[in-house]
C-alpha cells in the first residue's frame, strides 16, 4: 500500500480492490451495535481544510472516530492564497504538535501532492479534493457504491468492475470528481463515457482512457450507471452554456429519460445536487438513485483508507468475512 | 572593479572560428590577429581554444528595483548578467513604481552605470501604469538621460487594438519599438499553465496557444496598417512561428524573442506542481519547442532574451495556484542555448553571437554593443567554455533568486570571462 492518497491514477487495481473489500468490512462493523473499531487508537488525524465543505469533512470525521482516532479540524479557508499563513508553515505547525496523518481539502489543484512531496512533513496525505484536479476517496466510495449495487456485497468481493458501462454526465472542465472517476473506474475495467456540453469539457479529454459524447440520450441506453455531476449556475454567466433551462433540457437527467436507461441501471451523484438542474426531484428521490447510500459508502471507504494507510498490518475486523460466510 | 590597461587573450575561438588572440586596449580592442605580443600588457588570459563572443545582450530582463529589491536588485541583477556573459540588459518596466515616467528610467539607468558590472537600458511602460488606458509619456523617456527607444508593458498585454495602434504609430517619431507581451486577456483569466493535455489531467487552468497568437496575428497586421515595426517578447507556440513567418514574408517589419526556457522545457514538468516550472507564458510542448528551434535557427525568431525573472524563494515555496510565474536566466542562458541550439547542430557560434549579442543590440539600439570583434570596437567581450559539462547549483548564482528551473541539471558551457569596454566584470569565473 501507497504512503500517501493523492490521486486515483496512482491506484493499482490490487490497491483499488483492497480498498473497496476493506470497506465492505468497515460496512459490516456499521450494523453491529458498537460501530467503533480500536484500530487508530491513540493516532491523531488532522482534516486540514482549506475550503468549505461540510459534507466531505463530516464523513472524513466519522470515519476516523468510528476507527478511534483523536481528531483535529482545522478550517483554514483561503489561507495562503489569500497571502495568509503559507501552506507549508500551516503543515509544520500541525504536524509539530503530532499529528499522524492530514487529510487535506484544498482549492488549488496540486496542493495536497505539494504537501507529500516538498518535504515539509512526514506525515501521511490524503487528498480530499484539490481544485479541479482530484477527489480519490469519491472515487472510490463511487466505485464501491456501483460494485455493491451491480454485484452484490458478497458477490463483488476481490472483483473490479470489468465491463461495467458509466456514464459520467456535467461540468467535467471543472470536476475533480470526474477526473478521479475517469482514472479509477478504467483501472477497474470499466467503460467510462463522458457526456457534456463541448464548453465543458477539457482540452485534451480525448487522451483520456475513455469515450466522449455530447448526447445524452444515446449513450442512456447503454449504461449501468450514470453518474450525474453538480452544475453551478454560474457557469452560465461566463458563457459555458445559454440558460439553465437549455441546460437542463439538453443534459439533466429527468424520469423520461430515466426510463430509458436499462432496468438495473442506478442514478448516481456525488452531491450537493442541484435538483431542477442537472437532476429532476422525480430522479433524485427514486430507488435508483444511490446518492444518499453514496454518502455511508463515504465513511466506509474513507475508515478503509484510513485504516490501510495507517493501520499497519493489524487486521481491521477480527471477525472477517470468510468467518462470516463459514 | 579592476581597470587594466591592456589585456591579451591568446588562443580564443572568435565566434568559434581559429584561435586568435585579441588585444584589448583602453576599453577597445586594439588587435586581432595571430602571435601578438603580450608584452607590455597588465593581463594576459590564456584562452586555450575557448569560444570568445562579442559581449552578450538581454532585451527582456526584470531587474525589480525600485519595488521588489527582496528579489533582485540593480546591483545583485548586473552582477548575474555579467556572470552570465551580458554586457548589456534591458531592464522592463514592471516595477513598483512603474518605469513610466522619465525619473524612474534614469533612476535605474543610473544604478547600471554606477555599478559597472554591465551596461542597463530601461524599458519605458507603453501605457500609465502598465494599465492598458493611458499612454505613458513615451517621448520624454526617451529624452531622458536613459533614451529609452524599447516599450513595453510586459507582464500585461496591450490588449485594446487602438492604444496599441496609437503606440506603434506614436513611437516612429523618434525611432522606438514596442515589445509586445502577446497573451489575450479574456483567453487567459485564472490560467495557470500550457492549456492542453497536461492541464486537462492535473486540473489546473488553461493558458492557450491561441490567446498568444491571435494577439500577434492583430498587431502584425497592425504593424504593417501604421507602417511601424513592433517586437514581439517571449513567442512560445508552433502557431506563433508560423504567423511571425507569414509577417516577415510580407515584408512587415517585426522582430521576435525566444526565451532559453522555452527552447528546452515542455509542460510535462507541470506533474511535479512545483511552482518553480511556472512561467508566463507558460512551459509549452514538444512540439513547440521543436518548432522555436527551429524558427530561431532560420531567422525567423530574431533573438533570444532571458525573461529574467526573479521571485524571493517563499512566492514559490507553495502550492502551484499562489505562487509567483517567472524563473531567473541570466546565469544558465547561454548554456541552454548551447545545448539546445549549438550542440544539437542547428547554430554554430557566430550565429549564437546574432542571436543573443548583434541582433538584441541593433533592436534595442545598444549603441557599443552586439559589435564585431575587430580592432577599433568596444571591448565587450564574453569568453565561454564550451567544453565544460556540470549541475547548475543555484546556491552559486549571483542573482538575489534561486527560482532556477534547471537546479542539478547537466548544462555544458560556463562563461569564464566578461569584458565590459575593456574592463573584467567576471575573471576567471569569478565576479569582479
Amino acid at each position: 500500500m501507497m504512503r500517501h492518497l493523492i490521486s486515483a491514477a496512482d491506484l493499482t487495481r490490487d490497491d483499488a480492490v483492497l480498498i473497496l473489500d476493506t470497506a465492505e468490512e468497515m460496512a459490516r462493523v456499521s450494523d453491529r451495535p458498537i460501530k467503533k473499531l480500536p484500530a487508530l487508537r491513540g493516532r491523531t488525524v488532522c482534516n486540514l481544510f482549506f475550503e468549505d465543505s461540510t459534507r466531505t469533512r463530516i464523513s472524513f470525521e466519522a470515519a476516523e472516530k468510528r476507527l478511534s482516532a483523536d481528531v483535529i479540524n482545522f478550517a483554514a479557508k483561503g489561507s495562503s492564497v489569500s497571502k495568509g499563513e503559507s501552506l507549508k508553515d500551516t503543515a509544520q505547525t500541525l504536524e509539530a504538535m503530532g499529528v499522524d496523518a492530514v487529510v487535506i481539502r484544498h482549492g488549488a489543484s496540486g496542493a495536497p501532492y505539494r504537501l507529500a512531496t516538498s518535504g515539509w512533513i512526514d506525515a501521511p496525505v490524503i487528498n480530499a479534493g484539490d481544485g479541479t484536479h482530484q477527489h480519490p476517496t469519491q472515487a472510490l466510495l463511487d466505485a464501491f457504491t456501483m460494485r455493491r449495487r451491480l454485484t452484490g456485497p458478497d458477490a463483488g468481493i476481490g472483483q473490479g468492475l470489468d465491463g461495467r458501462r458509466v456514464t459520467i454526465v456535467g461540468d467535467v472542465l471543472h470536476s475533480r470528481v470526474a477526473r478521479s472517476n475517469v482514472d479509477l473506474l478504467h483501472t477497474l475495467g470499466a467503460e467510462v463515457t463522458l457526456v457534456a456540453p463541448p464548453t465543458l469539457l477539457p482540452v485534451g479529454v480525448e487522451t483520456w482512457p475513455c469515450e466522449v459524447s455530447y448526447d445524452l440520450d444515446a449513450t442512456l441506453t447503454k449504461s449501468d450507471a450514470v453518474m450525474m455531476l453538480r452544475v453551478q449556475r454560474e457557469r452560465m454567466n461566463a458563457a459555458f452554456f445559454p440558460t439553465e433551462r437549455e441546460y437542463s433540457r439538453r443534459y439533466g437527467l429527468d424520469g423520461d429519460r430515466m426510463a430509458r436507461m436499462p432496468e438495473h441501471a442506478i442514478v448516481m451523484h456525488p452531491g450537493p445536487m442541484v435538483r431542477g438542474m442537472e437532476i429532476t426531484a422525480q430522479v433524485a428521490d427514486s430507488g435508483r438513485c444511490t446518492a444518499v447510500e453514496q454518502v455511508a459508502n463515504g465513511v466506509f471507504t474513507r475508515m478503509a483508507v484510513l485504516y490501510l494507510l495507517l493501520g499497519g498490518n493489524e487486521p481491521a475486523v477480527t471477525n472477517t468475512r470468510t468467518e462470516e460466510t463459514k | 572593479m579592476s581597470e587594466p590597461k591592456k589585456t591579451l587573450i591568446r588562443g580564443a575561438k572568435v565566434l568559434g572560428g581559429e584561435p586568435q588572440d585579441v588585444l584589448i586596449d583602453g576599453g577597445v580592442i586594439a588587435q586581432v590577429g595571430t602571435g601578438l605580443s603580450g608584452d607590455g600588457a597588465d593581463t594576459v588570459v590564456e584562452a586555450g581554444g575557448k569560444i570568445l563572443l562579442p559581449g552578450l545582450v538581454d532585451l527582456h530582463t526584470h531587474l525589480r528595483e525600485p519595488g521588489r529589491e527582496d528579489s533582485e536588485t540593480v546591483l545583485t541583477g548586473t552582477r548575474a548578467a555579467a556572470s552570465g556573459g551580458y554586457t548589456s540588459v534591458f531592464a522592463m518596466a514592471n516595477t513598483f513604481p512603474v518605469a513610466d515616467t522619465a525619473g524612474v528610467v534614469e533612476q535605474v539607468y543610473r544604478l547600471g552605470q554606477e555599478h559597472g558590472y554591465c551596461d542597463v537600458q530601461p524599458i519605458g511602460a507603453v501605457t500609465v501604469g502598465l494599465e492598458g488606458v493611458k499612454l505613458a509619456e513615451l517621448g520624454a523617456m526617451h529624452e531622458s538621460a536613459a533614451a529609452v527607444t524599447v516599450f513595453s508593458d510586459d507582464g500585461k498585454c496591450v490588449h485594446d487594438a487602438v492604444i496599441m495602434r496609437r503606440a506603434l504609430e506614436y513611437v516612429k517619431a523618434f525611432g522606438g519599438v514596442v515589445a509586445q507581451h502577446a497573451q489575450e486577456p479574456r483567453l487567459t483569466e485564472g490560467a495557470q499553465m500550457n492549456e492542453g493535455t497536461v492541464s486537462a489531467e492535473l486540473g489546473l487552468g488553461g493558458w492557450p496557444a491561441v490567446a498568444e497568437e491571435s494577439i500577434i496575428a492583430r498587431d502584425v497586421l497592425l504593424a504593417e496598417h501604421v507602417g511601424s515595426r513592433v517586437h514581439i517578447c517571449h513567442l512560445s507556440t508552433a502557431g506563433s512561428v508560423e504567423i511571425v513567418r507569414w509577417a516577415k514574408s510580407r515584408g512587415i517589419d517585426v522582430t521576435a524573442e525566444v526565451t532559453p526556457h522555452h527552447l528546452l522545457l515542455t509542460d510535462e514538468l507541470v506533474r511535479t506542481y512545483n511552482p518553480v516550472y511556472k512561467v508566463n507564458p507558460p512551459l509549452r510542448t514538444e512540439k513547440d519547442v521543436m518548432a522555436l528551434r527551429e524558427a530561431l535557427a532560420d531567422g525567423t525568431i530574431d533573438i533570444v532574451a532571458t525573461d529574467h525573472a526573479p521571485h524571493p524563494h517563499e512566492d514559490k515555496d507553495c502550492e502551484w495556484a499562489a505562487a509567483a510565474m517567472g524563473m531567473v536566466g541570466l546565469e544558465t542562458a547561454l548554456g541552454v542555448v548551447q545545448q539546445t541550439m549549438v550542440d544539437t547542430g542547428l547554430l554554430d557560434w557566430a550565429g549564437v553571437a546574432d542571436r543573443m549579442s548583434f541582433k538584441p543590440a541593433e533592436i534595442g539600439q545598444a549603441t557599443g554593443h552586439g559589435r564585431p570583434v575587430s580592432a577599433g570596437e568596444p571591448a565587450n567581450l564574453v569568453l565561454v567554455d564550451a567544453d565544460y559539462r556540470g549541475a547548475v547549483d543555484p546556491a552559486g548564482f549571483a542573482s538575489r533568486s534561486r527560482n532556477t528551473p534547471y537546479e542539478g541539471r547537466e548544462l555544458p558551457g560556463r562563461v569564464t570571462h566578461t569584458w565590459l569596454r575593456g574592463k573584467a566584470t567576471l575573471a576567471d569565473g569569478k565576479l569582479a
